[in-house]
């Protein structure tokens, strides 16, 4: 194998776990939830893609052929760590956190999405006409 | 040369794994523990892919994308869970 191939491929390797284990460790470190979702969320997909690129080149220097597995774990990762994470923090904030105490109020006339919607603005305005006018 | 890059990611992701089981044994609330297992479903699809170098085969590369999958949906699934109180509705 090509020296310099063999080199980019351990690189490869070592940076991907040491992400891995610092993703992991921020996951023990972090005082709470919102930050602890920092580590797997960004530095342990970072450390699998890594990983999977240093496979995906063992693999072509190995049998001469561009396999397809490896993108595609990628893009599966790359694509449900984010979803992972908005569906654990939008969890956590229904769960632990008090919306009109421990949350700023946003600009402008509605709350959170998440706490309370457009139609239930809708209905309380229904049936408070005089609050409005 | 990558064998020795292969020992140290070995290494690395085991204490990472042991990192991950302590937040699995210790954590306060039900969404850690969700995200603990969802880091270690993570780390062992990395050390599956280091496993394949190692031995030199492309035979583990499907049942790390399952690993993937069945990571997301049952993430998700714990989630949905936890905020309505069912999983499908």
């Amino acid at each position: 194998m090509n020296p310099y191939l063999e080199l980019l491929i351990a690189f490869n390797i070592v940076v991907g776990a040491f992400f891995i284990a610092v993703g992991s460790y921020g996951l023990i470190k972090f005082p709470d939830l919102m930050s602890r979702l920092h580590g797997p969320s960004k530095a342990t997909t970072l450390g699998v893609g890594g990983c999977l690129v240093a496979s995906m080149l063992h693999v072509a220097a190995l049998e001469g052929r561009l396999s397809i597995q490896e993108p595609l774990i990628t893009f599966f990762l790359f694509l449900t760590a984010p979803v992972t994470a908005h569906f654990v923090a939008k969890a956590h904030l229904h769960t632990q956190v008090d919306p009109e105490t421990e949350l700023p109020r946003p600009p402008g006339r509605y709350g959170w999405s998440t706490f309370e919607s457009v139609e239930d603005e809708a209905e309380s305005a229904e049936n408070q006409p005089a609050k409005i006018s | 040369m990558i064998d020795y890059a292969l020992i140290f990611g070995f290494v690395a992701i085991s204490a990472a794994l042991m990192m991950n089981l302590w937040r699995l044994a210790a954590g306060p609330t039900v969404m850690d523990r969700v995200v603990a297992v969802d880091t270690i479903v993570v780390n062992i699809i990395a050390l599956i892919i280091l496993y394949g170098i190692w031995v030199q085969t492309t035979l583990y590369f499907e049942s790390a994308l399952l690993l993937a999958m069945f990571s997301f949906i049952s993430t998700v699934a714990c989630c949905r869970f936890v905020l309505r109180g069912d999983v499908i509705e």
